[in-house]
């Protein structure tokens, strides 16, 4: 049994914002899965929760009529993964959430619990950072629309107001249209674990494949949030596909990203690793994108 | 009619598979039903003494029952080992604890308890309660613990040692001088990991008629019910253990973790019954770990491959409390001379408390540290001395023939060549070492070998005995009872054909009584030291043919048959001259209860002391891809071969041989408590941070056996249980070394691990 | 302390239409083993890393100690208590695990055999790499998990057999 102090169940998008306007001090619960655990673990003991978790409308993918991949925000990670739309344009998002935890946790897990709960390891948000991703949110101003990187404010802190809800992710044509992208979850364990550093690449090459016109590259746990690395970015485009870009496309990414010791893993650590998995994300994403690597 | 003592030898079902399968099996908390809650308030301090707890706040919660605190509690200082009990006081387990401590020398040691209406407000009531703390200095690490003016966790321990023993053969310091010798040295480090088992520890105590009935997931029913006894200072006839079916133990249930502090918090609110449940985090640590042991051995060889002196230091990480103490490191020393005879050698173990979670015992009991260490050694001399690995060991391993002057063990055949031969066959390991020999680029594979060292029992370090119940039913089936417990591994099962096979009676007119409740089950000291099998088998034995010998007996009388040339076969009387039947068990049973003349219910009872003990070796070969770039090391194949003789059950023989292997892997390459340095607080305590293996981190587990009777067992059977888990490790590390030329000292195995030393040696 | 707050549940479980006030506190796993006494359903870790307490829910496998008892309002439950015969014959997974010795203490046995059954019901053929992340949600520490991968496995195939004669 959970030490809450009350739960309040909306059934729709108004009556969640209504609740929330109701009971300021309120929590969002969506699949649980971080909120419940944090709950039994004494850090939101005794809070009161609202329940998003019964309003369907929020679930499925559906296509924009110009092109926009909306996610709905309680989509599970399982259902992102087996969807057509998603498998057909932005496959690695799909990739990406089928490492989160088990099956049993991308049953319940949601990609809005997995954006809002501001963590920097969550396997969804590299990808989503690499994709300019947008973030609808509904309050009661009615709706707005963020760019996902705006949307992280600090390590566990997303730019969610007073009684907002995220409704949904958007990915925009112009972000995924002619890319190919990877991600590379490094973890200590094969299932069942958070990521070390998770590191998502995706590229657009020239027409004759020669070249690289453009290529994005975000991380997991390089940083207090989810981050992009500019640089590298920045070096990649109009580069032809060698060895020598692989390696200092990999070695671009310290001048961005900024790691940190932890018990989980050192500094030093990640910092090798995010090398690695750059050149290796990026390997993959050019051969998805039809490319071929020369010496 | 099947062939007399087929049953034995045959892969038949676990007895309990069905009820498992089916969700009926009852746990204990599946009997528990509605009861009070209780749950203990931890300190947040690794060492240091509790000046005040103010429980006024956590008093007013609705719900809450009763708090007590450490100055509440009873002192009678206990021991928790599950260990037999001497009654020699100089062999009696170090007696340190208390149910809740003033003196607290762990972040997590316990200090107060809730009993509360429910689990919420009890959790509500440890939030609320305030405790007052003196802090003192602490210490994590073990050698770091033993120096001078290192805070001190028990007065009666200077410098924190636990217990010192030594072995001196021979002259180290005057053979190590011979000329021409090779010098090896290293140092080794294992982590502190934990058991994991998928049920949490778990209790529940009630009063009945003035005595307190405890029901537990325990390993050790009979030595609960004299700890609580201990604990309480009552009696130990006031108080009676209940052990149901067990969600897992592997050692850490062979300890009395907080059954009494259940039973005393039960007779604080008047005898109603009270749950005590441990949180997975609890779990991790405050029940028991393994011993982290560190180790420093130096080899003396000769360019011919042969050791003229060896010597080693082990330092066992205790923990705040005893437990099981020195016998872990003691067991793991006691290895060293006899694994690898040579005719001087110095070793020294050290057993030392620090403010960590308290070590126990742990599935392989010293062995699998003691194994990484002198394994990964082995691979070292074979390296420095540039012979091959597998060479090294067919020439140095225990030869045929080695007795053992203290235990009396004699290895009767060459179990460690067989069975490393097997695995070599398996794995193709000599093409693949060749294969390996020379590589480059940032992929590298390797194969390394490693052996283990086993004992089975406890015998002659503390008594063995076992004691055994048959009582015969109307309808020829017979109920078993004995003290040894099933815990997962399968042991009823095993039973169940020990006793059809001795008493001549299919298996499923054998019904073992899994549930041991110390009032009726007959006094054995539970599962531990891979025992079950070999220890269990005497008491059996022997209370089967005593029960035979009673029904036979019988039989005379019904039959006029001298009791000598009659036999019972698969249920039936039989006269063995001519193989005739001449009545069914069932007759039989019928007679004997119901008879007007002579009515006689047939049972037996026996106990039997066990007076030897019996080696059992094996040895793990694995394959490894190393990815030096992400540092990480990758297990292709793997493959376990045992002699632990005779085979009761193949197939859950090659069972419980897959589990060790597993928690093995684990061992190698990722599982690891975490202390936060400047605080001692736990930092993975939890099945998320912790990285027991999942379902996709194995590759096929291959498991093989080569089959020596062991002619000191009156089955032919000795240890299994343990034994898997114990060279896994070391195998591991060797195949890393054999890929990329790199010695990795410090388990796990993980990349921080591997990039720290792929590091130093300039591969990344 | 505010007042308790309840709520009336109605739902599915094991194919029978259940009704019950629970407390808005408990998680699926308080209401399934204190309300309906299925204590196949079992607790390992409460923070949904171990999987022993997983339960199939509208086709579906989940944790049910990190999902809330009201959110089982109008859902189809599935436990293992279910899968067994109206005579108590066992389900071919259900023998399956007994044949290829998947049980050793039997702890994580329901939950492993509840995600079995949502694989085999797909009616699909997977490798046995796809099928251990598809059980990869469960933790054990007996069997080193090489012979719930072999009943799961075999089981899969024999259905797949009898549904191409079919």
């Amino acid at each position: 049994m959970y030490d809450m102090k009350a739960l309040y169940e909306a059934e729709s998008v108004s009556e969640a914002i209504q609740l929330l306007q109701e009971h300021p001090e309120a929590q969002i619960i969506a699949g649980g899965s971080d909120v419940l655990v944090q709950m039994r673990e004494g850090k939101r003991a005794g809070a009161e929760l609202v329940s998003i978790y019964m309003i369907d409308a929020l679930r499925g993918i559906t296509m924009e009529d110009d092109g926009t991949i909306r996610i709905g925000s309680l989509t599970s990670f399982s259902h992102i993964t087996k969807d057509p739309i998603i498998q057909k344009y932005i496959n690695v998002l799909g990739e990406a959430v089928d490492m989160v935890g088990g099956p049993q946790i991308r049953n319940i897990g949601t990609i809005g619990g997995n954006t809002c709960n501001g963590v920097t390891s969550a396997d969804s948000a590299s990808t989503l950072h690499a994709w300019d991703a947008i973030v609808e949110l509904t309050g009661p101003e009615g709706v707005r629309r963020t760019p996902i990187k705006d949307f992280y404010i600090r390590a566990g802190k997303v730019d969610l107001k007073p009684a907002e809800i995220e409704t949904a992710i958007l990915i925009p044509k112009a972000a995924y249209e002619g890319y190919h992208g990877h991600y590379i979850k490094y973890a200590m364990r094969n299932a069942m674990d958070i990521a070390t550093l998770g590191c998502s690449v995706n590229v657009k090459l020239t027409e004759n494949k020669e070249r690289i016109e453009d290529a994005r590259i975000a991380y997991g746990v390089a940083g207090p949030v989810p981050m992009r690395a500019p640089h590298a970015e920045e070096y990649a485009r109009g580069k032809a596909l060698t060895e020598e870009t692989i390696d200092i496309f990999s070695k671009s990414v310290l001048e961005d990203i900024n790691p940190r010791d932890s018990w989980r893993a050192s500094k030093a650590f990640r910092e090798h690793i995010s090398q690695v998995l750059a050149g290796r994300a990026l390997r993959e994403s050019i051969r998805l994108a039809g490319g071929e690597i020369h010496g | 009619m099947e062939e007399k003592g087929s049953v034995l030898g045959k892969s038949v079902k676990r007895v309990d598979a069905h009820d498992k399968v089916c969700g009926i099996t009852k746990y204990t908390d599946d009997l528990c039903g509605k009861s009070l809650v209780a749950r203990v308030l931890h300190s947040t301090i690794a060492h240091g003494r509790v000046l005040s707890i103010d429980c006024s706040e956590a008093e007013k919660i609705p719900g809450v029952v009763k708090i007590v605190t450490c100055f509440d509690a009873p002192k009678n200082y206990f021991p928790t080992a599950g260990h037999p009990w001497s009654t020699d006081p100089a062999h009696q387990d170090v007696a340190d604890r208390l149910m809740l401590n003033e003196h607290v020398r762990l972040y997590g040691d316990d200090v107060a308890a809730v009993v509360a209406e429910d689990e919420v407000a009890a959790a509500q009531a440890l939030r609320a309660i305030h405790v007052e703390y003196e802090e003192y200095p602490f210490v994590l690490d073990v050698q770091k613990a033993m120096e001078d003016g290192a805070p001190q966790l028990h007065e009666a321990f200077p410098n924190n040692i636990l217990k010192h023993t030594s072995i001196r053969n021979g002259n180290y310091e005057e053979a190590c001088k011979e000329p021409g010798l090779i010098k090896v040295e290293g140092w080794y480090d294992t982590p502190t990991v934990q058991h994991c088992h998928i049920e949490n520890f778990i209790c529940y105590a009630e009063m009945d008629k003035g005595r307190i009935v405890v029901t537990a997931s325990t390993q050790i029913p009979h030595i609960v019910r004299r700890v609580v006894g201990q604990a309480l200072g009552i009696p130990w006839g006031k108080v009676r253990v209940i052990k149901p079916y067990i969600g897992g133990g592997f050692g850490n249930k062979q300890d009395v973790l907080y059954e009494p502090l259940c039973a005393w918090l039960c007779t604080l609110v008047g005898g109603r019954r009270v749950k005590l449940d441990c949180t997975r985090e609890e779990t991790f640590v405050c029940n028991r770990v393994r011993h982290a042991i560190r180790g420093h051995i130096i080899s003396w060889v000769r360019p011919d491959g042969t050791y003229a002196a060896r010597k080693l230091e082990l330092f066992s990480n205790q923990g705040a409390y005893a437990s099981h103490g020195h016998s872990i490191a003691a067991k793991g020393m006691g290895a060293f001379p006899q694994m690898y005879p040579c005719p001087n050698v110095d070793a020294d173990s050290y057993t030392v408390f620090t403010n960590r979670p308290a070590a126990g015992a742990m599935r392989g009991y010293g062995i699998p540290q003691a194994m990484f260490l002198f394994e990964s050694h082995t691979d070292d001399v074979a390296k420095a001395i540039g012979m091959s690995p597998l060479e090294f060991r067919q020439k140095n391993l225990m030869p045929v023939g080695f007795t053992d002057a203290f235990s009396k063990n004699v290895l009767y055949t060459d179990s460690y060549n067989q069975c490393i031969d097997k695995a070599r066959v398996y794995m193709d390991y000599d093409r693949k070492y060749k294969e390996y020999a020379q590589q480059e680029g940032p992929i590298r594979r390797g194969i390394g070998l490693a052996a283990f060292w086993y004992n089975t029992a406890v015998w002659p370090i503390s008594l063995e005995s076992s004691s055994c119940r048959m009582v015969l039913n109307q309808d020829g089936s017979v109920q078993v009872q004995v003290g040894e417990t099933e815990i997962g591994q399968g042991a009823d099962t095993t039973f169940t054909q020990m006793t059809a096979d001795t008493l001549g009676i299919p298996l499923e007119n054998v019904h073992v009584i899994s549930c041991q409740d110390t009032d009726v089950t007959p006094f054995g000291t539970g599962a531990y030291a891979s025992r079950q099998t070999y220890v269990a088998g005497f008491s059996i034995h022997q209370t089967a043919l005593l029960l035979k010998e009673r029904i036979l007996d019988y039989a005379h009388e019904l039959t006029r048959m001298p009791t000598a040339i009659l036999d019972i076969v698969d249920g039936m009387i039989v006269r063995k001259t001519d193989l005739q039947v001449q009545m069914s068990l069932e007759e039989l049973a019928m007679e004997a209860l119901y008879s007007l003349s002579h009515s006689e219910h047939l049972t037996a009872e026996s106990t039997y002391q066990i007076k030897s003990n019996a080696y059992s070796f094996g040895c793990t070969i694995a394959e490894v891809e190393v990815d030096i770039p992400a540092c990480r090391a990758t297990l292709l194949n793997v493959i376990n071969v045992h002699d632990c003789g005779r085979l009761i059950n193949p197939a859950l023989a090659e069972a419980q041989v897959h589990g060790g292997m597993s928690m093995g892997i684990g061992y190698g390459l990722s599982e690891q408590l975490l202390f936060d340095e400047k605080t001692g607080r736990p930092l993975n305590n939890n099945l998320l941070d912790y990285k027991l293996s999942t379902f996709m981190d194995h590759p096929h587990l291959e498991a093989e056996f080569v089959e020596n009777y062991e002619p000191t067992s009156v089955y032919g059977t000795k240890a299994l249980g343990e034994p898997p888990v114990c060279s896994v490790a070391p195998a591991i590390r060797n195949a890393i070394l054999q890929a990329t030329g790199v010695a990795v000292n410090e388990l796990p195995l993980n990349p921080h691990n591997l990039f720290r030393r792929f590091h130093e040696e300039g591969l990344v | 302390m505010a007042d308790k707050q309840y709520k009336l549940v109605t739902c599915t479980i094991n194919g029978v239409r259940r009704q019950t006030m629970v407390d808005v506190r408990a998680s699926l796993t308080d209401m399934l083993r204190n309300d309906y006494q299925l204590t196949s359903v079992k607790k390992g870790c409460e923070v949904g890393e171990c999987g022993a307490c997983n339960v199939i829910i509208d086709g579906e496998c989940y944790n049910s100690c990190i999902y809330l008892a009201v959110w089982a309002e109008g859902k189809n439950i599935r436990t293992l208590e279910s899968l067994m015969g109206p005579s108590g014959e066992l389900s071919d997974i259900q023998q399956a695990f007994i044949d290829e010795t998947a049980v050793q203490c039997g702890f994580c046995t329901p939950g492993f055999i509840m995600s079995a059954v949502e694989i085999l019901e797909s009616g699909k053929e997977y490798s046995r790499d796809e099928l251990r992340k598809l059980l990869s949600g469960h933790l054990c520490r007996c069997t080193g998990y090489e012979n719930i991968l072999n009943a799961v496995e075999k089981t899969m195939k024999k259905r797949l057999a009898m549904n191409h004669e079919v």
